[in-house]
């Protein structure tokens, strides 16, 4: 029995769907930042897979610019919760509406 | 790949060895997405990210590996939690409701992943083969990712590189306090 691409395929299928699945669901705003992080790694974790089972490197070389620019992402989101908290004392997602009418 | 030599309990480890960290990694997600405190959250993606690192060891990718645990384990999971304890949101009333919009949202994802397991399982035939250890083994090398990053990559290499130094600036901008 060997492990195959289509394993890691699933597993990255399955972290990408939990990860959907906890933006949706979530209403803690760090939560969902979490999430998405949760789903970038499923996706590079395909794109290793798919490196390794080509034998090409451009897949980790994505992966490498993926991971930077989650890095940066998360900086900038931190930054701008922060800011938020500082106005309304709530990361609720629910509580951030302009469009209230 | 198999040797007459090698005790048969050795063909299992890989499966093994994938199913373990595959199992924890889903679990970690569940985790993640269930837990109420949102410090246990960031504690259920950190085993997630260190499940998912030892995955790609399995894969031969040994750079990308050992950056996730530096960066993303290392860095961005440590960031996460200083913010949590900064802001200090554990202290805070925890914010799960139970309406119906949780049934939807499960029904959603539930599609999402109908879809992406047919699409994995229709291009079982048309996948391509995996290549040999010892090939996967010096492409997931420090020197080959070095060595395209820096000459068919140095574009995008530059660029990822001011796109942090933005990030910095960015991030520092919107903390800091107003003097107003």
């Amino acid at each position: 029995m060997d492990v195959t691409l289509v394993w890691y395929l699933s597993l990255s299928a399955i972290l990408f769907v939990l990860g959907v699945l906890g933006v949706l669901m979530r209403r803690n705003a760090i939560v969902v930042f979490m999430s998405v992080e949760l789903m970038l790694n499923s996706v590079n974790l395909t794109l290793v897979a798919f490196s390794q089972a080509m034998g090409d490197v451009s897949g980790q070389i994505l992966v490498f610019f993926v991971m930077s620019v989650a890095a940066a992402e998360a900086a900038v989101g931190l930054a701008i919760v922060i800011a938020l908290f500082r106005k309304k004392t709530t990361v609720d997602i629910t509580e951030f509406n302009l469009f209230r009418h | 790949m198999h040797h007459p030599c090698d005790p048969v309990s050795i063909y299992m480890l890989a499966p093994l060895l994938f199913f373990f960290l595959a199992t924890v990694a889903v679990a970690a997600a569940l985790g993640l997405i269930v837990s109420r405190n949102p410090v246990t959250s960031a504690l259920w993606l950190v085993l997630n990210l260190f499940c998912i690192a030892g995955l790609y060891i399995t894969l031969n990718a040994e750079f990308i590996g050992v950056i996730q645990v530096l960066v993303y384990a290392g860095a961005i999971m440590v960031l996460f939690l200083f913010v949590i304890m900064l802001l200090n949101l554990a202290a805070l009333p925890s914010l799960t409701s139970f309406d119906w919009k949780r049934g939807a949202a499960f029904l959603v994802a539930m599609a999402v992943l109908a879809q992406l397991v047919y699409v994995v399982a229709v291009a079982f035939e048309v996948l391509p083969e995996t290549i040999s250890p010892v090939a996967s083994a010096v492409t997931g090398s420090a020197k080959v990712i070095g060595m395209e990053l820096f000459t068919r990559y140095a574009l995008p290499l530059e660029v990822i590189g001011i796109l942090l130094l933005v990030a910095t600036i960015g991030a520092v901008m919107l903390a800091k306090r107003r003097f107003a």
